[in-house]
C-alpha cells in the first residue's frame, strides 16, 4: 500500500470520571516517517497511539490517514498495524499461524496465507522457526514474529507501542537498528512510543516529546535536543541546566535576571517585562569549569558529585538557588585537573549558548 | 574493615562435618506422610475393598469370601445393565452439553462483559448462593414448582395457555436433566471463569486488529484458549452426572434409572457383590471417560 501521511487534528480523550489523558492535541506526521511519541509514563502517549490505532474511541477530534478519515473506522480498516508491548502473540497457535492469523480473518485459504506468512517469517529472518509456538521463543525472537504479523496486512503505518520495553540493553539496541533499518526498507511510517529519550533520539526522524496529555514539542531529534522548547523538553531530554528565574533589567542586547538564591544571569531574550519570569537552558558539556567567569554568564560551584561515564566526566554541583546543575568534561580534560568533592569552582559559558525557553504548555 | 569481617566470619563457616543420618534426607517423605495416610485409608483400601467384595459369593442372608467372576458375569450379561448404562450415558451426554453451554455463556459473560473487577466478584458469588444448601434440598425445591398443580401448571392454566396440567414437567427426564443442570452448571462456570480471566486481554485487540470479527474472536482465540477450563468442568459434569443416583430417584419418581440408582438398590437388598462388581464397572467406564477427555485437551498447564 502507498505511504500516507497521518494527521492528528485536535483530538481529545476523556474518560468517564473526567479524567483527560489526552487534551486537544495536534500533529502531522509525513508519509515514510519514524516518529517517536515520548514522555514519561501517564503523559498520553500510549492512549495517543491507541486512538490512531483504533483501539481506544476518540472523545473529540479527527485522524486522517492519507486522505480518508479514519476517527470512526475499525482498526483492520484504518490502513494501521499495531504491535502490542507484550507482543500479544496467541499462545496456541505456531509462528506462521499467527502471522497468517489476519489473512485467516479474511478468508484467505490455508495454504495461501500459510505461503505468504512464511515469506514474512523469511523477511524477519524467522523461518527456521515457523512451526514453534511463541512460548518456546526467545524475547527477541517473539518480537520478530509480532513483527511479521503487523506487517502481512501490508499496513500504511506501523504503530510500535514499547517495542524495546520487554528486552535486555545489548539486544534493545541490536533490535532498534534492525527496526529502522525494516522501516527504511519498507518506505511506511512508523510510530513508536517510547519513554527512552536515547531511543528516540537513535531512531526518529520526529521526535513528539509529551507531557501531561500535551504536545510540549515536535521537531527533529537534533532541533529537540539543541533547542529544547520549554523546561520540561529540556530536562526529560537530559544533558541541560534549566537556570529559572524573574527578569530585573532590560536593556538592547537582552535582559538580566536573578535565580531564587541571588545570582544574576544574562539571557538574549526580547519583548520581557522586569518582573516576569524566565527559564534558560545551558547544554551540560557547553559549561567550562575553571575559567573566570563571564558577567552574567556563570557563576560559582560547589562540587556535589562525581560520575565517571567513560568518554566523559559528569560533574554535579550546586549553587545558591540553583539545584541540578551538571557539567559534562571530557575524560582528559577532568583528569588533568582533577576535582574533589567540595571543592568550589568557577563556571562559565558562552553567551550564544544559552537557550530561551518557553513556558510550558501544560 | 571488610578483612576483619571475613575472618571473624571464616570459623563459623568451618563447622564440623555434618552427619550422615540426618532428619533431613527423610524429611520430604515425613511432609508427604499425612496426605498419604489419609488417602491410603479414605481412598485406596475403600476401592480395594470394593474390588475385593466384587469376587465374592452372596445369597439372600450372607456373604461369603471366594474369588467367583459369576457378579461380572451377572452384571454385563443382563439387558437391564446395558439398558441402564445407555440411559445414563444419555443423561450425561444432554447435561454436560447443555451446562457446557449454559456455563461457558455465564463465564464469558462475567470476564468479558463485567467492567469492574467487585461486580465480577459480587456476581460470582451469587453465582454459589445455591450451594448454601444441599443438594438434595435444592433439588425437592423444584417439586412444589413443576408438579401437577405446581405453580408453572398453575400459572399456565390460569393465562388460558393450557386447558390441563402439563404431565412431563415432573417425574419424567426433562425434569431429571433441569434438576442435574441446575445443580451442575456451576462446576463448569468456575473453571471456564478462571481460564476466561488469564487470558491476556492484548491477545483480543491483537486479533482485533487483525480484523476479527467478535465472533472469530470468540472461535478463534477465546474458545482455544479456554479449553482446559472446559476439560476440567468437563471432567466434573461427567463424574458426577454418571454417579448420581438421587436426582434420578426423585426427578423421574422411580420411572428412570441410572447405574448409581442400580448400585443403590443392590445394596438396599444387601446385594454386595453384586454392587461392588457394578461399581467396579462404573469405575472403569468413568475413568475411561476422563482419559478420553484429557487425550482431548492437555490441562497440565491449569495445574
Amino acid at each position: 500500500m502507498e505511504p500516507a501521511q497521518i494527521e492528528v487534528i485536535g483530538v481529545t480523550k476523556r474518560y468517564t470520571g473526567g479524567t483527560v489523558a489526552v487534551d486537544d492535541i495536534s500533529l502531522k506526521i509525513p508519509a515514510g516517517t519514524y516518529c517517536c511519541l515520548l514522555g514519561p509514563s501517564g503523559c498520553g502517549k500510549s492512549t495517543t497511539l491507541r486512538m490512531i490505532a483504533g483501539h481506544e474511541s476518540i472523545s473529540e477530534g479527527h485522524i486522517r490517514l492519507g486522505d480518508t478519515v479514519v476517527t470512526d473506522l475499525p482498526p483492520a480498516q484504518r490502513g494501521t498495524a499495531m504491535m502490542f508491548q507484550s507482543y500479544a502473540l496467541f499462545p496456541h497457535l505456531d509462528c506462521t499461524d499467527n502471522v497468517a492469523f489476519s489473512l485467516k480473518m479474511r478468508g484467505v485459504d490455508k495454504t495461501a496465507r500459510r505461503a505468504r506468512a512464511l515469506d514474512m517469517l523469511k523477511l524477519v529472518q524467522l523461518d527456521h522457526l515457523a512451526e514453534r509456538r511463541p512460548a518456546q521463543l526467545s524475547g527477541g525472537q517473539q518480537q520478530r514474529v509480532a513483527l511479521a504479523r503487523a506487517l502481512i496486512t501490508d499496513p500504511q503505518v506501523l504503530l510500535l507501542d514499547e517495542p524495546l520495553s520487554a528486552l535486555d540493553p545489548f539486544l534493545k539496541i541490536r533490535v532498534r537498528q534492525e527496526l529502522k533499518k525494516l522501516q527504511l526498507q519498507l518506505g511506511i511510517s512508523f510510530i513508536h512510543v517510547t519513554h527512552s529519550q536515547e531511543e528516540a533520539m537513535a531512531l526518529a526522524d520526529l521526535v513528539v516529546v509529551m507531557n501531561q496529555g500535551k504536545i510540549e514539542q515536535a521537531a527533529a531529534p537534533r532541533e529537540v535536543f539543541n533547542r529544547p522548547s520549554t523546561a520540561f523538553v529540556a530536562k526529560f531530554m537530559g544533558d541541560h541546566n534549566v537556570l529559572a528565574g524573574r527578569v530585573t533589567t532590560v536593556d538592547g542586547a537582552g535582559v538580566q535576571f536573578e535565580a531564587p538564591g541571588g545570582i544574576s544571569f544574562n539571557a538574549p531574550a526580547k519583548d520581557l517585562q522586569p518582573g516576569q519570569p524566565i527559564e534558560i537552558a545551558v547544554r551540560n558539556d557547553r559549561v567550562k569549569i575553571g575559567q573566570p567567569p563571564r558577567k552574567g554568564c556563570g557563576m560559582t560551584g560547589l562540587v556535589q558529585n562525581v560520575e565517571y561515564h567513560g568518554q566523559k566526566v559528569q560533574v554535579s554541583l550546586s549553587a545558591p538557588g540553583v539545584d541540578d546543575f551538571a557539567v559534562q568534561l571530557p575524560e582528559t580534560d577532568f583528569f588533568s585537573a582533577p576535582l574533589a568533592i567540595g571543592d568550589a569552582v568557577p563556571l562559565t559559558w558562552a553567551p550564544e549558548d544559552v537557550h530561551i525557553l518557553k513556558s510550558s504548555v501544560a | 574493615m571488610s578483612e576483619a569481617v571475613a575472618d571473624a566470619v571464616l570459623p563459623a563457616i568451618d563447622v564440623p562435618p555434618r552427619k550422615r543420618f540426618s532428619i533431613g534426607r527423610y524429611a520430604s517423605y515425613l511432609q508427604a506422610l499425612p496426605l498419604a495416610v489419609i488417602l491410603g485409608m479414605f481412598l485406596v483400601l475403600p476401592i480395594l475393598t470394593i474390588v475385593m467384595v466384587s469376587f465374592w459369593d452372596y445369597d439372600s442372608v450372607q456373604i461369603y469370601p471366594d474369588f467367583i467372576l459369576l457378579n461380572y458375569e451377572e452384571t454385563l450379561g443382563s439387558w437391564v445393565t446395558w439398558q441402564t448404562y445407555l440411559n445414563t450415558l444419555r443423561y450425561t451426554a444432554i447435561v454436560w452439553a447443555l451446562t457446557l453451554v449454559i456455563g461457558f455463556w455465564i463465564a464469558y459473560f462475567l470476564a468479558f462483559h463485567v467492567r469492574t473487577a467487585t461486580m465480577q466478584m459480587v456476581l460470582f458469588l451469587i453465582c454459589t448462593v445455591p450451594f448454601l444448601t444441599s443438594n438434595i434440598i435444592r433439588m425437592i425445591s423444584w417439586i412444589p414448582f413443576l408438579g401437577r398443580n405446581g405453580l408453572i401448571n398453575q400459572s399456565l392454566m390460569n393465562m388460558g395457555l393450557v386447558d390441563r396440567p402439563l404431565e412431563f414437567l415432573l417425574f419424567s427426564d426433562f425434569a431429571v436433566v433441569l434438576a442435574m443442570v441446575h445443580l451442575y452448571s456451576l462446576f463448569m462456570v468456575t473453571p471456564i471463569f478462571n481460564t476466561l480471566m488469564r487470558i491476556d486481554r492484548s491477545l483480543i485487540e491483537a486479533a482485533r486488529d487483525a480484523g476479527a470479527n467478535s465472533w472469530q474472536i470468540l472461535t478463534n482465540v477465546i474458545i482455544p484458549l479456554a479449553k482446559p477450563g472446559i476439560a476440567i468442568g468437563s471432567i466434573f459434569v461427567v463424574t458426577l452426572c454418571m454417579g448420581d443416583f438421587i436426582t434420578v430417584r426423585f426427578m423421574s419418581g422411580g420411572q428412570s434409572a441410572s447405574v448409581g440408582l442400580m448400585i443403590a438398590n443392590q445394596i438396599s437388598v444387601l446385594q454386595y457383590p453384586a454392587a461392588a462388581a457394578n461399581a467396579v464397572i462404573l469405575l472403569a467406564v468413568v475413568l475411561l471417560m476422563v482419559a478420553c477427555i484429557l487425550r482431548v485437551v492437555n490441562i497440565r498447564k491449569e495445574l
